[in-house]
Protein backbone atom coordinates (compact mmCIF):
# COMPACT_ATOMS: atom_id res chain seq x y z
CA UNK A 1 0.00 0.00 0.00
CA UNK A 2 2.92 2.18 0.16
CA UNK A 3 2.49 2.52 -3.61
CA UNK A 4 -0.66 4.38 -3.54
CA UNK A 5 1.14 6.81 -0.97
CA UNK A 6 3.55 7.78 -3.71
CA UNK A 7 1.47 8.00 -6.28
CA UNK A 8 -0.31 10.49 -4.36
CA UNK A 9 2.90 12.90 -3.73
CA UNK A 10 3.76 12.06 -7.48
CA UNK A 11 0.68 13.01 -9.19
CA UNK A 12 0.70 17.00 -8.57
CA UNK A 13 4.26 17.47 -9.81
CA UNK A 14 3.61 14.36 -12.42
CA UNK A 15 0.55 16.02 -13.77
CA UNK A 16 2.04 19.71 -13.66
CA UNK A 17 4.89 18.41 -16.29
CA UNK A 18 2.71 16.41 -18.18
CA UNK A 19 0.08 19.73 -18.70
CA UNK A 20 3.17 22.09 -19.34
CA UNK A 21 4.63 19.58 -21.83
CA UNK A 22 1.99 19.46 -23.92
CA UNK A 23 1.40 22.73 -23.77
CA UNK A 24 4.55 23.98 -25.04
CA UNK A 25 4.66 21.36 -27.64
CA UNK A 26 1.09 22.84 -29.03
CA UNK A 27 2.45 26.29 -28.89
CA UNK A 28 0.22 27.33 -26.25
CA UNK A 29 1.06 30.56 -24.31
CA UNK A 30 1.30 28.84 -21.29
CA UNK A 31 1.45 32.04 -18.46
CA UNK A 32 -1.16 33.70 -19.89
CA UNK A 33 -3.71 31.23 -20.53
CA UNK A 34 -2.88 29.95 -16.81
CA UNK A 35 -3.65 33.55 -15.71
CA UNK A 36 -7.21 33.40 -17.90
CA UNK A 37 -8.23 29.90 -16.17
CA UNK A 38 -7.42 31.44 -12.48
CA UNK A 39 -9.91 34.68 -13.16
CA UNK A 40 -12.33 31.96 -13.40
CA UNK A 41 -11.43 30.06 -10.53
CA UNK A 42 -11.97 33.59 -8.39
CA UNK A 43 -15.27 33.50 -10.33
CA UNK A 44 -16.03 30.45 -9.09
CA UNK A 45 -14.90 30.43 -5.46
CA UNK A 46 -16.62 34.02 -5.46
CA UNK A 47 -20.31 32.22 -6.52
CA UNK A 48 -20.12 29.81 -3.97
CA UNK A 49 -19.50 32.06 -0.70
CA UNK A 50 -23.24 33.19 -0.17
CA UNK A 51 -24.33 30.01 -0.24
CA UNK A 52 -21.39 28.77 1.89
CA UNK A 53 -22.63 31.41 5.03
CA UNK A 54 -25.88 29.90 4.52
CA UNK A 55 -25.03 26.02 4.72
CA UNK A 56 -21.89 26.97 7.40
CA UNK A 57 -24.35 28.20 9.85
CA UNK A 58 -26.93 25.94 9.71
CA UNK A 59 -24.40 23.35 9.87
CA UNK A 60 -22.67 25.42 12.97
CA UNK A 61 -25.99 25.84 14.89
CA UNK A 62 -26.35 21.94 13.77
CA UNK A 63 -23.35 21.13 15.76
CA UNK A 64 -22.91 23.52 18.31
CA UNK A 65 -26.57 22.66 19.61
CA UNK A 66 -25.85 18.99 20.13
CA UNK A 67 -28.27 17.56 17.55
CA UNK A 68 -25.12 16.61 14.95
CA UNK A 69 -23.64 14.46 18.13
CA UNK A 70 -27.63 12.95 18.24
CA UNK A 71 -27.76 12.40 14.37
CA UNK A 72 -24.16 10.52 14.81
CA UNK A 73 -25.80 8.77 17.85
CA UNK A 74 -28.69 7.43 16.04
CA UNK A 75 -26.85 6.25 12.86
CA UNK A 76 -24.39 4.67 14.88
CA UNK A 77 -25.72 1.06 14.47
CA UNK A 78 -25.79 1.80 10.46
CA UNK A 79 -22.35 3.17 10.91
CA UNK A 80 -20.89 0.24 12.32
CA UNK A 81 -23.16 -2.34 10.04
CA UNK A 82 -21.52 -0.68 6.95
CA UNK A 83 -18.47 0.37 9.24
CA UNK A 84 -18.07 3.63 8.19
CA UNK A 85 -16.71 5.68 11.30
CA UNK A 86 -20.01 7.35 12.49
CA UNK A 87 -18.78 10.94 12.33
CA UNK A 88 -18.75 10.38 8.84
CA UNK A 89 -22.08 9.13 8.21
CA UNK A 90 -23.68 12.55 8.38
CA UNK A 91 -21.75 13.55 5.23
CA UNK A 92 -22.58 10.13 3.71
CA UNK A 93 -26.53 11.37 3.95
CA UNK A 94 -25.45 15.19 2.56
CA UNK A 95 -23.44 13.87 -0.51
CA UNK A 96 -25.87 13.12 -2.82
CA UNK A 97 -27.91 16.10 -2.19
CA UNK A 98 -26.04 18.85 -2.27
CA UNK A 99 -22.39 19.96 -3.25
CA UNK A 100 -21.78 22.67 -1.23
CA UNK A 101 -23.76 21.61 1.82
CA UNK A 102 -21.71 18.74 1.45
CA UNK A 103 -18.56 21.14 1.33
CA UNK A 104 -19.47 23.22 4.44
CA UNK A 105 -19.98 19.63 6.39
CA UNK A 106 -16.75 18.47 5.31
CA UNK A 107 -14.74 21.49 6.27
CA UNK A 108 -16.45 21.14 9.63
CA UNK A 109 -15.85 17.26 9.78
CA UNK A 110 -12.07 18.23 9.05
CA UNK A 111 -11.83 21.34 11.91
CA UNK A 112 -13.64 19.12 14.64
CA UNK A 113 -11.54 16.06 14.21
CA UNK A 114 -8.29 17.55 11.97
CA UNK A 115 -7.10 16.54 8.72
CA UNK A 116 -4.93 13.80 9.11
CA UNK A 117 -7.06 11.48 11.74
CA UNK A 118 -8.53 8.76 10.19
CA UNK A 119 -12.09 10.12 10.48
CA UNK A 120 -10.39 13.34 8.38
CA UNK A 121 -8.97 11.17 6.00
CA UNK A 122 -12.47 9.23 5.04
CA UNK A 123 -14.17 12.30 4.62
CA UNK A 124 -11.82 14.00 2.52
CA UNK A 125 -12.04 10.62 0.45
CA UNK A 126 -15.98 10.45 0.21
CA UNK A 127 -15.83 14.06 -0.71
CA UNK A 128 -13.49 13.56 -3.74
CA UNK A 129 -15.19 10.20 -4.76
CA UNK A 130 -18.55 11.52 -5.57
CA UNK A 131 -20.74 13.56 -7.17
CA UNK A 132 -23.81 15.36 -6.40
CA UNK A 133 -26.51 12.96 -7.50
CA UNK A 134 -29.86 14.65 -6.98
CA UNK A 135 -28.78 17.97 -8.56
CA UNK A 136 -27.19 16.27 -11.79
CA UNK A 137 -30.15 14.30 -12.63
CA UNK A 138 -32.43 17.02 -11.88
CA UNK A 139 -30.80 19.59 -14.63
CA UNK A 140 -29.71 16.63 -17.11
CA UNK A 141 -33.29 15.21 -17.30
CA UNK A 142 -34.67 18.15 -16.72
CA UNK A 143 -33.35 19.80 -19.79
CA UNK A 144 -34.62 17.46 -22.32
CA UNK A 145 -37.62 16.70 -20.27
CA UNK A 146 -37.64 12.99 -19.81
CA UNK A 147 -40.35 12.48 -17.06
CA UNK A 148 -39.52 8.57 -16.48
CA UNK A 149 -35.95 7.87 -14.78
CA UNK A 150 -36.10 4.30 -15.04
CA UNK A 151 -33.18 2.63 -12.88
CA UNK A 152 -31.23 5.61 -12.99
CA UNK A 153 -31.49 6.50 -9.65
CA UNK A 154 -31.24 3.30 -8.33
CA UNK A 155 -27.58 2.68 -9.85
CA UNK A 156 -26.23 5.62 -8.94
CA UNK A 157 -27.24 5.76 -5.55
CA UNK A 158 -25.92 1.89 -5.60
CA UNK A 159 -22.52 3.98 -7.00
CA UNK A 160 -22.70 6.26 -4.42
CA UNK A 161 -22.72 3.45 -1.76
CA UNK A 162 -19.89 1.54 -3.14
CA UNK A 163 -17.72 4.69 -3.44
CA UNK A 164 -18.73 5.32 0.39
CA UNK A 165 -17.85 1.88 1.79
CA UNK A 166 -14.81 1.97 -0.77
CA UNK A 167 -13.39 5.31 1.16
CA UNK A 168 -13.39 3.78 4.17
CA UNK A 169 -11.86 0.44 3.09
CA UNK A 170 -9.04 2.19 0.78
CA UNK A 171 -7.88 4.77 4.10
CA UNK A 172 -7.91 1.66 6.44
CA UNK A 173 -5.59 -0.39 3.95
CA UNK A 174 -3.45 2.76 2.79
CA UNK A 175 -2.79 4.65 6.30
CA UNK A 176 -3.83 2.08 8.49
CA UNK A 177 -6.52 3.12 11.48
CA UNK B 1 -34.78 19.50 -1.60
CA UNK B 2 -31.89 21.79 -0.44
CA UNK B 3 -34.60 24.29 0.88
CA UNK B 4 -35.70 21.86 3.73
CA UNK B 5 -32.29 20.43 4.26
CA UNK B 6 -31.31 23.52 5.23
CA UNK B 7 -34.43 25.10 7.31
CA UNK B 8 -34.59 21.19 8.80
CA UNK B 9 -30.99 21.67 10.37
CA UNK B 10 -31.34 25.40 11.53
CA UNK B 11 -35.03 24.99 13.24
CA UNK B 12 -33.73 21.54 14.63
CA UNK B 13 -30.37 23.01 15.36
CA UNK B 14 -32.08 25.52 17.61
CA UNK B 15 -34.73 23.43 19.01
CA UNK B 16 -32.48 21.18 20.26
CA UNK B 17 -30.06 23.85 21.78
CA UNK B 18 -32.85 25.29 23.44
CA UNK B 19 -33.77 22.02 25.25
CA UNK B 20 -30.17 21.40 25.55
CA UNK B 21 -29.83 25.06 27.50
CA UNK B 22 -26.99 25.63 24.70
CA UNK B 23 -28.80 29.04 23.78
CA UNK B 24 -25.57 31.17 23.60
CA UNK B 25 -23.18 28.47 21.96
CA UNK B 26 -25.83 28.54 19.46
CA UNK B 27 -26.20 31.58 18.85
CA UNK B 28 -22.55 32.13 19.43
CA UNK B 29 -21.94 29.28 16.31
CA UNK B 30 -24.51 31.21 14.13
CA UNK B 31 -22.18 33.92 14.24
CA UNK B 32 -19.18 32.32 13.69
CA UNK B 33 -19.97 30.27 10.90
CA UNK B 34 -21.18 33.36 8.56
CA UNK B 35 -17.35 34.32 9.13
CA UNK B 36 -15.82 30.85 8.67
CA UNK B 37 -17.52 30.60 5.88
CA UNK B 38 -16.07 33.74 3.84
CA UNK B 39 -12.78 32.63 5.67
CA UNK B 40 -12.98 28.90 3.60
CA UNK B 41 -13.90 30.52 0.79
CA UNK B 42 -11.01 32.70 0.59
CA UNK B 43 -9.00 29.57 1.89
CA UNK B 44 -10.01 28.02 -1.40
CA UNK B 45 -9.16 30.86 -3.33
CA UNK B 46 -5.45 30.06 -4.13
CA UNK B 47 -5.58 26.99 -4.93
CA UNK B 48 -8.60 27.02 -7.10
CA UNK B 49 -7.14 29.85 -9.45
CA UNK B 50 -4.17 27.45 -9.39
CA UNK B 51 -5.89 24.56 -10.21
CA UNK B 52 -8.53 26.35 -12.82
CA UNK B 53 -5.09 28.07 -14.31
CA UNK B 54 -3.74 24.70 -15.17
CA UNK B 55 -6.80 23.12 -16.29
CA UNK B 56 -7.05 26.01 -18.81
CA UNK B 57 -3.24 25.34 -20.42
CA UNK B 58 -4.77 21.68 -20.60
CA UNK B 59 -8.15 22.15 -22.26
CA UNK B 60 -6.42 24.95 -24.49
CA UNK B 61 -3.21 22.57 -25.44
CA UNK B 62 -6.29 19.47 -26.53
CA UNK B 63 -5.58 17.24 -24.06
CA UNK B 64 -9.51 16.76 -24.02
CA UNK B 65 -9.26 15.51 -27.34
CA UNK B 66 -6.42 13.27 -26.18
CA UNK B 67 -8.43 11.76 -23.42
CA UNK B 68 -11.64 11.33 -25.23
CA UNK B 69 -9.75 9.15 -28.16
CA UNK B 70 -8.24 6.87 -25.03
CA UNK B 71 -11.98 6.77 -24.03
CA UNK B 72 -13.50 5.95 -27.48
CA UNK B 73 -13.34 2.02 -27.28
CA UNK B 74 -14.84 1.87 -23.87
CA UNK B 75 -17.85 3.84 -25.00
CA UNK B 76 -18.69 1.95 -27.59
CA UNK B 77 -19.20 -1.42 -25.16
CA UNK B 78 -20.91 0.81 -22.57
CA UNK B 79 -23.41 2.75 -25.23
CA UNK B 80 -23.92 0.37 -27.40
CA UNK B 81 -27.14 2.29 -28.90
CA UNK B 82 -25.47 4.88 -29.98
CA UNK B 83 -24.14 4.97 -33.95
CA UNK B 84 -20.72 4.95 -34.26
CA UNK B 85 -20.11 8.39 -35.89
CA UNK B 86 -22.92 10.32 -33.85
CA UNK B 87 -22.83 13.64 -31.93
CA UNK B 88 -23.88 12.28 -28.62
CA UNK B 89 -21.00 10.08 -28.96
CA UNK B 90 -18.62 12.84 -29.14
CA UNK B 91 -20.62 15.03 -26.68
CA UNK B 92 -20.40 12.11 -24.13
CA UNK B 93 -16.79 11.49 -24.31
CA UNK B 94 -15.94 15.19 -24.09
CA UNK B 95 -18.55 15.69 -21.04
CA UNK B 96 -16.46 13.23 -19.36
CA UNK B 97 -13.09 14.14 -20.60
CA UNK B 98 -13.49 17.50 -18.61
CA UNK B 99 -15.18 15.99 -15.70
CA UNK B 100 -12.16 13.53 -15.42
CA UNK B 101 -9.39 16.52 -15.42
CA UNK B 102 -12.10 18.77 -12.87
CA UNK B 103 -13.41 21.72 -15.36
CA UNK B 104 -16.94 21.47 -13.66
CA UNK B 105 -17.56 24.94 -16.32
CA UNK B 106 -16.58 23.09 -19.25
CA UNK B 107 -18.67 19.68 -18.31
CA UNK B 108 -21.89 20.72 -17.76
CA UNK B 109 -22.76 22.49 -21.32
CA UNK B 110 -21.30 18.94 -22.51
CA UNK B 111 -22.88 17.21 -20.77
CA UNK B 112 -26.55 18.78 -21.57
CA UNK B 113 -25.46 18.63 -25.31
CA UNK B 114 -24.78 15.01 -24.98
CA UNK B 115 -28.91 14.76 -23.41
CA UNK B 116 -29.89 16.81 -26.33
CA UNK B 117 -28.41 14.00 -28.51
CA UNK B 118 -29.05 11.03 -27.10
CA UNK B 119 -32.87 12.45 -26.91
CA UNK B 120 -32.97 12.79 -30.95
CA UNK B 121 -32.33 9.67 -30.54
CA UNK B 122 -34.73 8.49 -28.38
CA UNK B 123 -38.43 7.00 -29.29
CA UNK B 124 -40.33 7.80 -26.07
CA UNK B 125 -39.54 11.27 -25.33
CA UNK B 126 -41.03 11.48 -21.81
CA UNK B 127 -38.55 7.95 -21.40
CA UNK B 128 -34.90 7.68 -20.35
CA UNK B 129 -32.99 5.53 -22.69
CA UNK B 130 -30.38 2.74 -21.42
CA UNK B 131 -27.83 5.21 -23.11
CA UNK B 132 -28.77 8.48 -20.90
CA UNK B 133 -29.13 5.84 -17.63
CA UNK B 134 -25.52 5.38 -18.32
CA UNK B 135 -24.31 8.49 -19.02
CA UNK B 136 -25.74 9.72 -16.10
CA UNK B 137 -24.25 7.37 -13.38
CA UNK B 138 -21.22 7.34 -14.96
CA UNK B 139 -21.49 11.20 -14.49
CA UNK B 140 -22.32 11.32 -10.91
CA UNK B 141 -19.61 8.39 -9.60
CA UNK B 142 -17.26 10.96 -12.07
CA UNK B 143 -13.30 9.92 -11.95
CA UNK B 144 -11.42 12.64 -10.66
CA UNK B 145 -7.91 13.30 -11.55
CA UNK B 146 -7.33 15.43 -8.83
CA UNK B 147 -10.00 16.72 -5.61
CA UNK B 148 -8.25 20.14 -5.72
CA UNK B 149 -11.19 21.31 -3.10
CA UNK B 150 -10.73 18.59 -0.90
CA UNK B 151 -7.02 19.26 -1.30
CA UNK B 152 -7.42 22.67 -0.48
CA UNK B 153 -10.08 22.09 2.87
CA UNK B 154 -7.23 19.60 4.20
CA UNK B 155 -4.32 22.56 3.40
CA UNK B 156 -6.29 24.83 5.54
CA UNK B 157 -6.50 23.21 8.47
CA UNK B 158 -3.13 22.07 8.59
CA UNK B 159 -2.85 18.85 7.40
CA UNK B 160 1.13 17.24 7.22
CA UNK B 161 0.11 15.96 3.84
CA UNK B 162 -2.89 17.49 2.34
CA UNK B 163 -2.33 15.98 -1.05
CA UNK B 164 -2.14 12.28 0.74
CA UNK B 165 -5.32 11.46 -0.17
CA UNK B 166 -5.58 11.67 -4.27
CA UNK B 167 -4.69 7.84 -4.10
CA UNK B 168 -7.98 6.60 -1.82
CA UNK B 169 -10.02 9.17 -3.68
CA UNK B 170 -8.66 7.24 -7.39
CA UNK B 171 -9.43 3.86 -5.94
CA UNK B 172 -12.67 4.50 -4.46
CA UNK B 173 -13.78 6.69 -7.53
CA UNK B 174 -13.12 3.79 -10.14
CA UNK B 175 -14.65 0.98 -7.54
CA UNK B 176 -17.73 3.67 -7.79
CA UNK B 177 -17.81 4.05 -11.56
CA UNK B 178 -17.33 -0.34 -11.87
CA UNK B 179 -20.78 -0.72 -9.73
CA UNK B 180 -22.47 1.70 -11.32
CA UNK B 181 -21.70 0.53 -14.65
CA UNK B 182 -22.28 -3.15 -13.22
CA UNK B 183 -25.69 -1.97 -11.71
CA UNK B 184 -27.08 0.28 -14.69
CA UNK B 185 -26.01 -2.97 -17.16
CA UNK B 186 -27.73 -5.46 -15.07
CA UNK B 187 -30.88 -2.81 -14.47
CA UNK B 188 -31.51 -2.54 -18.16
CA UNK B 189 -31.23 -6.26 -18.90
CA UNK B 190 -33.65 -6.90 -15.72
CA UNK B 191 -35.87 -4.41 -16.83
CA UNK B 192 -35.98 -5.64 -20.26
CA UNK B 193 -36.59 -8.88 -19.75
CA UNK B 194 -39.77 -7.93 -17.42
CA UNK B 195 -41.17 -6.07 -20.36
CA UNK B 196 -40.53 -9.07 -22.62
CA UNK B 197 -42.69 -11.53 -20.27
Amino acid sequence: MEAVKIVSSYAIPGIFLVILGVGVYRDVKVFDVFVDGAKEGVATVVRIIPSLVGLMVAVGVFRASGALDLLIYATRPVASFLGIPSEAMPLAFMRPISGSASLALVSDIIEANGPDSFVGRVVSTMMGSTETIFYTLTVYFGSVGIKNIRYTLVAALIADTVSIIASVLACRMVFGM
Amino acid sequence: MLNYVWMGMLVIGFFVGILNGRVEEVTKAAINSAGKAVELGIGLLGIMCLWTGLMNIAEKSGMMQYISRALKPVLKFLFPDIPEKHPAMGAIVMNLAANFLGLGNAATPLGLKAMSELQKLNRHKDTATDSMCMFLVLNTAAIQLIPATVIAIRTKFNSQNPEEIIGTVWIASICATIAGIIAAKVLSAVRSKGRRA
